[in-house]
């Protein structure tokens, strides 16, 4: 019998009962709560008059409505001009209180973005079940955990149950052999992922990432991989365990620990060693890329998998002769106002965001701010904005002195959320303007109508902040 | 939720791939704390000519004329026949809930992004994946004629095509559990609450194997 996949492995051990189709009732460990895919759920529960299973395996936390401007923060809900938002979130608040939930509050230094949070808290673990109503879910599965996005039936059913309903998915491996070269982000290695499968490739896959160019990664820039596999269609994408993880677990608040009585910390270490694919597992599907070719990526379009190195070209629809794609390059085309064969270096921006659960961590912090350090924000530039994932990367990047370069170079430091990457908050683009962002998702109107997303890594947002349009991040250093 | 077990309705064509859920409903209308009321802002975007806020009266905004839902020949619809990766990108329930209560019952598309696909099921409306060249067929038809209609049967899972002269059926798969759950119109946490004694088995084997798990 073939060896078993991580996933087979987190899969059979989650599994409380199977059917004989298939249809099985899956165990959920953890389950993230945020304002806007919540409310439903609790009213559902009230209405049928249930309780949670198990209040001590939620997490909650409010991060897609919040404002990010300081001047709105550190009073409550009460800083919440949009009386929609802030109803939202107070709701959160109370649903919380009322079914007893942990939650961690806007003005809470441990609040952010909740799939940075959840890591940073340890509430992330390998060989969980995670489940949130967001599809970003996947970035957990950087831990070696099985973690996707569910929608609200889903959220109440896994509040009511612990469990859900699933089937189970087949098996990607997709390995990133060798080395990236200098200047090359876990970002551009999942966006040249996602050009190369397209963003249906993984549908009804659970993906697993591999290869020397991701066990090289660091947690923070596994987590910016696992985060998009969604956006190559898998709900789930997962990194196997091995000493980052267990270095970047180690002594979290929710992480276990050892003690007089047991050696919990020890006994989770040693079960997490099997939390890898075996020698000889078989995969349903297996990609592999070559690390050195990838260079810096850019989207022109309004799907991730409209993605090309920097210094390439704008495509041509004339050039393509599948009908529908032919449609759909010219239907990008004509909403982000570029034409075929344009040289993607020279497209000028209007605003950069840096943030999101995808490029929000003290590591894009860094790597943005390495970039910037002694520079100025081009004219050209509307406005450039920063926004860490969580208070706690917020004050970690302060005591580095990050925010003192980022503001010297004219960009605004703010609050953590999700902000500019979905524009439910204030922050948003006009229609036209162009924005260079590190966040996950160029669909039409995503930053706001008519706004134009280019998704990039931190680096490459800085670049483009500072030079006023795209450059190759290599021609810097 | 709303049984489905056979229905009939016109087809409305959405001719783009790779339909995301912020063009499905764009996010300023997610802050609602209800389930209800999003079929007005159901493909917001490219509807009304210009960007909506929740709360306004939507029967009072421009449109773009052109865009299929204000086509005069698709009012009423109900079957949405859609292309390649429908649903893709965000998870919001909010989509689906748009499109229920737009009043559509049916999807009809080559492939459906996994979270959305789901989603369908738990509101009532059923998701179709057809071969590409079935899809493109159906997309002609529904241009040629006016008022195009179809007829799903889901207890014995054909697309039914009928006009004067002849009837076509064409199979699809569906999920036994699903199918079940929708023909009937099951809240599927109560079959799930039905396995509590299991859950909670599982849950003690779990307490001794993995003890931090429960922390």
């Amino acid at each position: 019998m073939a060896g078993k996949t991580l996933y087979d492995k987190i899969w059979d051990a989650h599994v409380v009962r199977e059917e004989d189709d298939g249809t099985a009732l899956l165990y959920i460990d953890r389950h993230l709560v945020h304002e806007v895919t919540s409310p439903q759920a609790f009213e559902g529960l009230r209405m049928a008059n249930r309780g949670l299973w198990r209040s001590d395996s939620i997490v909650a936390v409010p991060d897609h409505n919040v404002p990010t401007t300081t001047a709105n923060r550190g009073n409550g809900t009460a800083g919440i001009t949009d009386p929609i938002a802030k109803l939202q979130i107070d709701t959160l608040d109370k649903n919380c209180a009322e079914f007893k939930i942990n939650e961690f509050h806007m003005d809470d230094i441990r609040q952010g973005i909740v799939h940075v949070i959840g890591p940073e808290q340890g509430a992330t673990l390998p060989g969980m079940t995670v489940v949130c109503g967001d599809s970003h879910t996947s970035t957990h599965g950087a831990f070696g955990a099985l973690a996707h996005g569910i929608g609200t039936s889903e959220v109440e059913h896994v509040m009511a149950t612990q469990c859900l309903i699933q089937k189970k998915m087949k098996n990607m491996l997709i390995s990133v052999d060798g080395k990236v070269g200098e200047g090359v982000t876990a970002k551009d290695i999942v966006l040249a992922i996602i050009g190369e499968i397209g963003t249906a490739g993984g549908t009804g896959f659970a993906i697993e990432f591999a290869g020397e160019a991701i066990e090289d990664l660091s947690m923070e820039g596994r987590m910016t991989v696992c985060n998009m596999a969604i956006e190559a269609g898998a709900r789930a994408g997962m990194i196997a365990v091995d000493q980052t993880t267990i270095d970047y677990v180690k002594g979290r608040p929710y992480a276990p620990v050892n003690t007089d009585k047991d050696n919990t910390w020890d006994k989770a270490v040693e079960a997490w060693q099997d939390l890898h694919s075996d020698d000889d597992a078989e995969f349903d599907e297996i990609v592999r890329l070559y690390a050195g070719s990838i260079e810096p990526q850019v989207t022109w379009g309004t799907s991730p998998e409209m993605v090309l190195s920097v210094n390439a070209n704008v495509p041509d629809p004339a050039s393509e002769t599948d009908a529908v794609k032919s449609k759909g390059i010219s239907d990008a085309l004509a909403y982000m106002g570029l034409t075929a064969g344009q040289a993607i270096n020279q497209i000028h921006i209007d605003k950069v965001f840096i943030g999101s659960c995808t490029n929000s961590r003290i590591e894009d912090m860094r790597e943005a701010a390495a970039i910037v350090k002694g520079k100025k924000v081009a004219d050209n530039v509307k406005l450039a904005m920063v926004v860490p994932g969580s208070g706690l990367v917020k004050k970690q990047a302060e005591d580095e002195g990050l925010d003192k370069v980022f503001i010297e170079a004219g960009f605004e430091w703010r609050e953590p959320g999700c902000s500019m990457c979905l524009a439910m908050n204030a922050d948003r683009l006009e229609p036209q303007e162009r924005c260079a962002s590190t966040s996950n998702r160029n669909f039409e109107g995503r930053q706001g109508q008519g706004g134009r997303t280019h998704l990039v890594s931190p680096a490459m947002a800085a670049a483009a902040g500072v030079a006023g349009h795209f450059v190759d991040i290599r021609e810097i250093k | 939720m709303e049984k489905f077990t056979k229905h009939q309705g016109i087809v409305i064509p959405l001719d783009r791939s790779n339909v995301d859920t912020d063009a499905i409903i764009p996010k300023q209308y997610l802050k609602s704390i209800k389930r209800s009321g999003f079929g007005p802002t159901l493909f917001d975007d490219w509807r009304y000519l210009k960007a909506g806020e929740p709360g306004m009266d939507h029967s009072k905004r421009e449109i773009h004329t052109d865009f299929v839902l204000n086509q005069p020949r698709y009012q009423g619809g109900s079957i949405l026949l859609a292309r390649e990766n429908f649903g893709c990108g965000s998870s919001r329930e909010h989509a689906v809930w748009a499109l229920e209560d737009y009043g559509i019952r049916a999807i009809i598309a080559p492939s459906f992004a996994d979270i959305f696909y789901n989603n369908c099921f738990k509101n009532g409306i059923l998701p179709i994946v057809l071969v590409e060249e079935k899809v493109d067929a159906l997309f002609t038809e529904t241009n040629l004629k006016e008022g195009y209609r179809l007829t799903i049967d889901l207890e014995h899972q054909f697309v039914i095509e009928e006009d004067e002269l002849l009837t076509e059926k064409t199979p699809f798969e569906v999920d036994e559990f699903r199918k079940y759950c929708l023909l009937n119109g099951l809240d599927d946490i109560g079959l799930t609450l039905q396995y509590s004694d299991d859950v909670r088995a599982y849950e003690e084997k779990r307490k001794q194997q993995t003890p931090w798990l429960f922390a």
